[in-house]
């Protein structure tokens, strides 16, 4: 409980940042306006303006409030205005994604792990990957998936692996070597084969370090489906969403879509976090 | 095969045992010339100051390592051999339990990778629990445990799987004097009922003379046998023989020899 009025403090900061922001950002519009009707505007009324204009610079909260609640419980589901809807369509393809890249990260970390010319090889290219610009890469797979007839979910579920996957090796790759020579040891004296020190010890070892990475790749994963859903035009989708806000200038259009995409970017890390949280309980592990 | 091995065989035989690590600062003679036999049912402790070799010549007993020349034979056949026949429990100085297990998981651990059937594999656990004295701990995780009952719980798992011969490094270094003191009495015990055969690593000489029928002593650079004690105590040892003049002569015995390895050095 004692936390509860520092987060509150600084809720409220930002709020107040926020605001004083979208009035100084909003006035501009409405001095320009004044000025061509050639009135007199006062502070008073630069203000109240800079709260209810339709397209502002930058919405203020309660605007981007009001966007959300109509976007979440104002349409039908099915609408293209609603945010479930949109939203679903990017979760769809975030959990493909993120599906694709953990198994493809946790393989590729067995790899690494057991082959040295696999360790060698593939971390260089998989780091090298991750600097490549996923907007330079992304309209790429869309076009080159589309051409062998492969379009919809997958194309953006294939950009969202390609984000998540990284995270996953690097965590697995840790976690799997994390037993020590003593344990390997003792492993040998019992003459374990490979497969059994895998499956008893090293898989075992790894699964903290799985959900760590876990963590970082499902948020990973959304991006992708985000970033994948831009370039191709796509009609649904939280992408979507943000891409024909900023064509027509409909800035709360955008926030609130921006807001959504956070707001499940939190409840699926949090999902993680909480499957983690019983995992390592039912492993015996104080967490 | 236990059996029809003869008392006198015996069970760790080493033959002008060598072996050199190459480090980047040039060889390393960790072991040279090693000639020990070890009978069946001996307490040996092994002690010297550190770089003397005595954990090594313990892991090549258990063919973690592989000596460079000379031979070295466990119940007659070869390190590998008889790890693969699950001659030896190895017990670490760490007790090196499994977090996500618990004691009775443990335990099983061996068994389950030797291909035990499950009704054997508790049975099993049962057992060793009972002479580890941690009989109700089997539901228990490690670290609900305190450090002496989980080295406990790895001696306990070392002997699961009934191998003659018991191979401990420094079991209780990492333990305070009180917990060690009462785990050595308990060993002691462990070893009247089961007569097996221990090798004991340690670095500390009333450990040593209070549990072995027979210390050797080594130095190291290179790792080498200055001395071999063969204890006069009886097999019965309360805690307050170490107040006795024969083990204070055999205390004096084994710092001798340890001073005497030091002293080639200078």
């Amino acid at each position: 409980m004692r936390s509860v009025l520092p987060v509150l403090t600084v809720l409220l900061a930002i709020l107040v940042i926020w605001y004083a922001a979208a009035v100084r950002l909003n006035s501009a519009w409405t001095y320009d306006q004044a000025a061509r009707a050639e009135a007199e505007v006062t502070f008073g009324e630069v203000v109240k303006d800079a709260m209810v204009q339709e397209r502002p610079v930058l919405p203020a909260p309660h605007q981007v409030a009001a966007g959300l609640w109509d976007g979440f419980a104002g349409q039908a589901i099915t609408s293209k205005k609603s945010l479930v809807y949109h939203g679903w369509v990017t979760l769809s393809a975030t959990m493909v994604g993120f599906l694709i890249g953990t198994l493809g990260g946790i393989l590729l970390a067995v790899g690494i792990v057991h082959n040295k010319a696999m360790d060698l090889s593939v971390m260089p290219w998989a780091i090298a990957s991750q600097t490549i610009p996923i907007l330079a890469i992304a309209p790429m797979v869309i076009v080159v998936l589309a051409s062998v007839g492969v379009t919809g979910l997958l194309p953006k579920a294939v950009i969202s692996a390609y984000l998540s996957f990284f995270p996953v090796v690097v965590g697995m790759v840790k976690g799997l070597r994390s037993p020590d020579q003593m344990m390997l040891d003792q492993l040998r004296t019992y003459s374990a084969s490979k497969g059994q020190t895998f499956w008893k010890l090293r898989l075992p070892a790894s699964v903290p370090y799985l959900f760590t990475s876990l963590k970082v790749s499902v948020a990973a994963s959304l991006v992708g489906a985000i970033v994948g859903e831009l370039p191709a035009g796509a009609s649904a989708g939280l992408g979507a969403r943000l891409l024909s806000g900023s064509y027509y200038g409909q800035t709360i259009q955008i926030w609130s879509a921006l807001f959504a995409a956070a707001l499940l970017a939190a409840g699926l890390v949090m999902i993680v976090g909480m499957i983690e949280r019983r995992t390592l309980v039912r492993m015996g592990m104080r967490t | 095969m236990k059996d029809t091995m003869n008392q006198d065989t015996p069970v760790i035989e080493a033959r002008g045992l060598n072996l050199t690590f190459d480090t980047a600062d040039g060889a390393v003679h960790a072991l040279k010339d090693v000639n020990l036999t070890i009978g069946k049912g001996e307490f040996v402790s092994f002690i010297g100051p550190s770089g003397c070799g005595k954990t090594t010549f313990l892991r090549c007993i258990a063919a973690l390592e592989t000596p460079t020349s000379g031979t070295l034979t466990v119940n007659g056949m070869t390190p590998d051999q008889a790890r693969m026949a699950r001659a030896y429990g190895y017990v670490f100085q760490a007790a090196g339990l499994y977090p996500w297990r618990t004691i009775a998981g443990n335990i099983r651990l061996p068994l389950e990778i030797m291909g035990f059937d499950r009704a054997e594999q508790a049975a099993r656990v049962e057992r060793v629990l009972d002479l580890v004295d941690l009989n109700g701990f089997g539901g228990k995780f490690p670290w609900q445990l305190s450090g002496g009952m989980q080295q406990r719980a790895s001696i306990a798992r070392a002997l699961a799987f009934d191998a003659d011969i018991l191979l401990m490094d420094e079991p209780f270094g990492a333990l305070d004097e009180i917990v060690r003191d009462r785990l050595n009495e308990e060993l002691l015990k462990l070893w009247a009922r089961t007569g097996k055969t221990i090798g004991f690593v340690t670095h500390s000489i009333p450990e040593a003379v209070y549990l072995s029928t027979k210390i050797v002593v080594m130095s190291p650079r290179p790792g080498r046998i200055t001395d071999v004690i063969e204890s006069p105590l009886p097999k019965e040892r309360p805690l307050d023989i170490r107040d006795s003049r024969e083990f204070i002569e055999i205390a004096h015995r084994v710092r001798e020899g340890l001073r005497a390895g030091h002293g080639d050095e200078v």
